[in-house]
């Protein structure tokens, strides 16, 4: 049977459709409970104490005063978690400075008090010999030989020898002859490309509540993208077993990335442990903003060569993130992602990961792929303005389908990026007349999306209804969409499901929220620990009809007698074979484990208009289009939405949201005040096309859809505002004196 | 720290006056509580004017002008119909504070007494000539407000001093405001720069008087009286126009900083003055 | 530290409490009263997460006392409901999906009433003005904007 015929003649009843999500009611009054939500009897409030300096050598840390004021209860630095762990994990040097502070907003120490009052008072009575230290935050003066050295020995051996080193880690992809494919083009451009570094922006700042007990064990409460991974993290720098700690995801006000990793989370525990007592300890917005993991800063250079009926001949490109204080820039994913979109006989990347005087990034939203896509969607663009070609057409011409080799290795399977294309072609906006000082701009993107880890159980309640429990937060309508897949697949209506999250002691490891895995992943155990509960549902039919088990077969919620020697009987649903589970061998119950593969990549194009007041340089968004792959939308309004959050995070990184340091290292625009996320009235409504080109790796076709959406807007409203004012931009954001001065230079 | 809330402006003062360690004005509080949050103050005593009888009052003077009492948020400015059709521009300018969330608890003699060169009610009550009335230790004066800035966060109040009123001159015919500013978004930025223009129309449409405010291009709001005396005089015709923005630039002695570069700000000062000039005519005529 | 006693009405109830003179209106909703529907996303007045009413005008309660509240009427989400009846507008943001995380929902549905209890008649620039200190990450506001549009004309009998 043919893939599509699978997929495509399935008549779904609960897939598909818009249900309202069932921790709704919970979010529309106050009901849930986030990160900060959450308090215990006895509970200590604690604060971080954060070097003000972007480099400094930390001579001596004095605690004393600040142990003495009548109220704190205990005081950590690095040394409270040293004899329990390796020396050098980049994650807990980052949570808590060791021998040197990396960036303006270094924890340094922490406190733990009877109140917020005296926290803070207690803050301002340690003190710290810092010797400060030249600083860099820039990625290209990060490479110079001259540059001031964060770490001695953090380069690996995928640098060349003698490379300077703050660049710490080299990649390479791609295959064929670039060389070649560039003497075959009539037109090759190359440009130099920055983008400047942006912040998630969830309005939930990290929070957690820690109550480590004098049995050893600790209870942890926390806003975290995934609890299995905070245990792993924070019971290796505590010295715990990770049964011994026991992390409850609270609901997740947003995360995109960031909550990914562990900032607060172990410096709770430690003070807990050091006090005896609950301990809470809450981001402020300037924490978040100086102390979190903001995405790369990157400067890249593109070079395309295409011919002049608009084939791609060739692609190279060097990029260059910096990651902030610590290996890990998600360069390698850039390198990975900018061009596969195409189908390029010659293409090569090259990454280079670089370590600055900045936060230790994290990740956001496709992580490294926006940036990739914002040089390469660029020079393509480029290229059909110089030559006259249609830019929509020239990208139909070279995209990737099924079979084409990707430039990171892998071979296509089934895969929608030419109807996406082609949905922006049809659509109105397309067409749409442009007045005077506006531009139209287009571009495609790719992301890779994840599989990973995943356990999941589900229940069969004795009054037939199903409790389905997952190891994944609920960021953004999740609980919605696996009831939607386990009501689906038993057979019975999507209000008889209900979702948990479990805790990290209720299921095995399950991978972070990350990667647009959860549809896809949780999703496709689901769909298994559904089949499972079937499959002994079926036998206990079986035993009360007195009939093999395969002689027995499930439909519509049914467990019915199948093939010609299964007898005559009644069907029995769900609920009543629940019913009388406890005469027919007790509870039923559903499992399902896996390490996904399969997850199906994902690609999008998108479509914007602007207009620029040429005296200010101020950018409108007239109208914004989203068509996405999404293999098959479970719940279209989520997926929707997805699609929206996706273009808006990026709207707001390509025209106004960037890191802002001074001369003096220190960030300059730690607030929403100046690190400026769009507003309502920013924008207009943001349409979507929801393509669905099945996933052959799903049982129901789907695909992520959570990160592609934020790929192609850097490159799309460069495009656009390059047309509207005649002069190509090449610097992310796009802020008003930038389009002025590009005007005028 | 103590929190007050007294019941008329001479004990403000005196409270305000007795106290030997920090002390902060609260009316709207939008500026205060940001600050107490920062850390960047940790007051000994917060005087919370907002209950004193009049401070959330707006009337009309004898000589026609308008009082605006020191706890009047911007909000309540903007469904004041009569002000707004007096004032377009002192009441556009106000309620671009901030949110609606702001709005509601933001005041124009706040905005006034945060001492900010980029605060957005300042350039246009300087276009206005208005002036603020001062209680203090010795008793109650009028200060024009453009007077009162003296540096970012510094003003030329005194201690005791606290602010009860903001007055507007009564309209002639003929005559109208409007204040403009620019900001990268649509909304929640402080201005990277601004400029607020008032003036008065003689019957055949020329300008016969004209003040222009500009904001976030000095340590303080700037009194541009060059630039407004390049239109006096004129039709607005495009010679005056470029006359007055070669002015404001003359006048504008801007910053580099996170928001906006100094050739920005000196650009844009113009294209907003013009532009503001240009809506104030319209006003005027309508 | 001595603390100030106020007296005030939140959702309707008389409500009494102690607060320290430097705590918000915020932090005694949530830290006090335990109302921690209202939530915190700045402490700044920059994010709307924290929007209440004070005498029915919307405003960040991080941005004033809790001292300030002595005999003005104070709205919450938790007030927004009826009981088990949900407002009008908590029914449509859940209709058209207009939450993801839902941090920002409270802030968001507190100031759509606002704007609500005032005109059944906005235009979407006036909702997408209104909603601007409101900050959402998740949605792209598309799908919020829709929700207030459609309450309102739902309310209005259109």
């Amino acid at each position: 049977m043919a893939l599509d015929d699978r997929f495509h003649n399935r008549d779904f009843k609960v897939v598909g459709n818009r249900v309202t999500r069932p921790d709704g009611i919970d979010k529309v009054t106050g009901r849930a409970r986030f990160g900060a939500d959450m308090t215990a009897p006895g509970m200590l409030i604690a604060k971080v104490l954060r070097s003000p300096h972007a480099h400094a050598r930390i001579n001596g840390i004095d605690t004393s005063k600040a142990e003495a004021l009548p109220g704190v209860k205990a005081v950590v630095t690095y040394a409270d978690f040293a004899s329990a762990h390796a020396p050098d994990d980049d994650n807990l040097v980052n949570c808590m400075a060791k021998d040197k502070a990396l960036y303006d907003g270094h924890a340094v120490a922490a406190v733990a008090a009877i109140s917020t009052a005296v926290a803070r008072k207690a803050l301002k009575l340690i003190e710290v010999d810092y010797e400060v230290l030249p600083h860099v935050t820039d990625v290209d003066e990060a490479m110079k030989p001259d540059a001031p050295v964060l770490h001695e020995d953090a380069q690996d051996e995928s640098v060349p020898a003698g490379t300077p080193k703050n660049v710490v880690r080299r990649y390479e992809f791609g295959h064929g002859d670039v060389d070649a494919g560039f003497a075959q083009a009539d037109k090759v451009i190359e440009r130099s490309f920055r983008t400047e570094a942006a912040h998630q922006g969830y309005i939930e700042p990290h929070a957690c509540l820690a109550s480590y007990g004098s049995d050893g064990r600790a209870d942890l409460w926390c806003c975290t993208q995934g609890q299995y991974a905070v245990r792993a993290m924070c019971a290796g720098m505590l010295g715990m077993q990770a049964s011994d700690l026991r992390v409850t995801a609270s609901e997740i006000g947003g995360g995109f990335g960031g909550k990914t990793t562990v900032f607060i989370e172990p410096v709770a525990l430690a003070l807990s442990r050091k006090a005896g007592k609950p301990v809470k300890l809450v981001m402020e917005r300037s924490e978040v903003f100086r102390a979190s993991g903001p995405t790369a800063s990157t400067s890249i250079d593109c070079k395309i060569g295409m011919t002049k009926d608009g084939r791609i001949t060739a692609g190279r490109a060097e990029l260059r993130y910096q990651g902030g204080a610590f290996p890990g820039s998600p360069v390698e994913f850039g390198a990975m992602s900018g061009f596969a979109p195409y189908d390029l006989e010659n293409v090569q990347a090259i990454g280079w990961d670089v370590v600055t005087n900045r936060p230790k990034q994290a990740a956001y939203r496709a992580p490294g792929a926006p940036m990739a896509a914002y040089a390469v969607e660029s020079v393509i663009d480029e290229l059909c303005q110089e030559l006259g070609l249609d830019p929509l057409e020239v990208r139909i011409r070279n995209c990737a389908h099924e079979g084409t080799l990707s430039p990171y290795g892998v071979t296509y399977p089934k895969i929608g990026l030419e109807e996406t294309l082609k949905a922006v072609q049809s659509h109105p906006n397309w067409t749409a007349p442009l007045g005077p000082n506006q531009g139209r701009g287009v571009a495609c993107g790719f992301w890779f999306n994840f599989g990973g880890n995943t356990c999941v159980s589900l229940n069969i309640d004795e009054d037939g209804t199903v409790s389905l429990s997952t190891g994944n937060p609920d960021i953004g309508g999740s609980r919605a969409s696996m009831s939607q897949m386990c009501a689906e697949e038993l057979g019975i209506p999507y209000d008889r499901v209900r979702c948990s999250i479990a805790d990290t002691s209720l299921l095995g490891y399950n991978d972070v929220t990350d990667g647009s895995r959860v549809t896809f992943a949780v999703g496709l155990a689901t769909i298994k620990a559904a089949q499972d509960a079937i499959k002994k549902m079926c036998g206990r039919a079986a035993a009360i009809w007195g009939i093999p088990e395969d002689a027995v077969e499930w439909e519509d919620g049914c467990a019915k007698p199948a093939g010609p020697n299964a007898g005559e009987h009644p069907p029995m649903s769900l609920a009543e074979i629940a019913a009388v589970s406890s005469q027919t061998g007790g509870p039923i119950a559903g499992h399902y484990e896996c390490n996904a593969d399969g997850a199906g990549v994902s690609f999008a194009t998108h479509l914007v208009d602007v207009e620029i007041d040429p005296e200010t340089g101020f950018t409108k968004v007239l109208r914004y289009l989203v068509a996405q792959d999404a293999g098959k939308a479970v719940n279209p309004d989520y997926v929707e939405g997805q699609f929206q959050g996706g273009a808006v995070q990026g709207i707001g990184w390509s025209l106004n949201e960037e890191y802002i340091y001074g001369e003096d290292g220190r960030l300059q625009n730690a607030g929403f005040l100046d690190y400026r996320i769009p507003v309502a009235s920013d924008l207009p409504m943001i349409d979507t096309v929801i393509v669905e080109v099945p996933n052959p790796g799903h049982p129901y076709g789907v695909r992520g859809v959570g990160e592609t959406s934020i790929v192609p807007p850097l490159a799309a409203i460069s495009n656009a505002v390059s047309h509207a004012i005649g002069k190509r931009m090449t610097q992310i954001p796009m802020s008003p004196p930038r389009i002025v001065e590009a005007l005028e230079g | 720290m103590r929190y007050e809330a007294p019941s008329s402006f001479e004990e403000a003062s005196g409270l305000l006056a007795g106290e030997t360690g920090v002390t902060r004005i609260l009316a709207g509080g939008t500026d205060v509580l940001v600050q107490l949050r920062s850390g960047l103050v940790e007051p000994d005593l917060i005087v919370d004017i907002k209950r004193i009888p009049g401070a959330k009052d707006i009337t009309r003077t004898d000589d026609g002008g308008w009082r605006i009492g020191a706890a009047v948020s911007g909000a309540e400015m903007g469904e004041h119909a009569e002000l707004k059709a007096a004032w377009p521009g002192i009441v556009e300018a106000v309620e671009l504070i901030g949110s609606t969330q702001v709005q509601g608890r933001c005041t124009m003699a706040g905005n006034l007494c945060n001492g900010s060169p980029a605060a957005d009610s300042v350039p246009a009550m300087i276009a206005a000539d208005a002036i603020a009335e001062v209680v203090g230790p010795s008793g109650t004066r009028d200060v024009y407000v453009e007077e009162i800035p003296l540096g970012p966060g510094r003003t030329r109040l005194e201690k005791g001093d606290v602010i009860a009123a903001i007055r507007l001159p009564a309209r002639p015919e003929r005559a109208g405001d409007a204040y403009l500013r620019f900001i990268p978004r649509t909304e929640m930025d402080i201005a990277v720069v601004s400029a607020g223009v008032s003036l008065c129309l003689d019957a055949s449409g020329k300008v016969l008087d004209a003040r222009i405010g500009l904001g976030a291009v000095g340590p303080t709001v700037v009194n541009a009286a060059a630039a407004a005396d390049a239109i006096i005089g004129t039709t607005l015709d495009d010679a005056a126009i470029a006359a007055m923005i070669e002015a404001v630039a003359t006048a504008c002695s801007p910053i580099d900083d996170k928001r906006g570069t100094v050739k920005f700000r000196t650009k844009v000062a113009g294209v907003l003055a013009k532009r503001a000039a240009l809506k104030a005519a319209e006003r005027a005529k309508a | 530290m001595s603390q100030i006693h106020v007296t005030t009405k939140i959702n309707g109830d008389e409500t009494e409490f102690l607060c320290g003179p430097e705590e918000t209106l915020l932090d005694v909703l949530r830290d006090h009263l335990g109302m921690t529907g209202t939530k915190e996303g700045c402490g700044t007045g920059d994010c709307g997460a924290c929007s209440v009413t004070v005498d029915g005008r919307l405003v960040c309660s991080c941005l004033m006392l809790g001292a300030e509240a002595e005999g003005h009427e104070i709205g919450t989400i938790e007030g927004v409901a009826k009981g088990d009846e949900l407002h009008p507008v908590q029914k449509k943001f859940l209709d058209h999906a207009a939450l993801q995380c839902g941090i920002c929902t409270p802030g968001f549905l507190v100031a759509a009433k606002a704007l609500l209890d005032r005109t059944l008649e906005p235009t979407e620039e006036e909702v997408r003005y209104w909603l601007a200190g409101n900050l959402c990450r998740c949605t792209g506001y598309d799908k919020i904007v829709r929700a207030v549009m459609d309450t309102a004309a739902e309310l209005r009998g259109a």
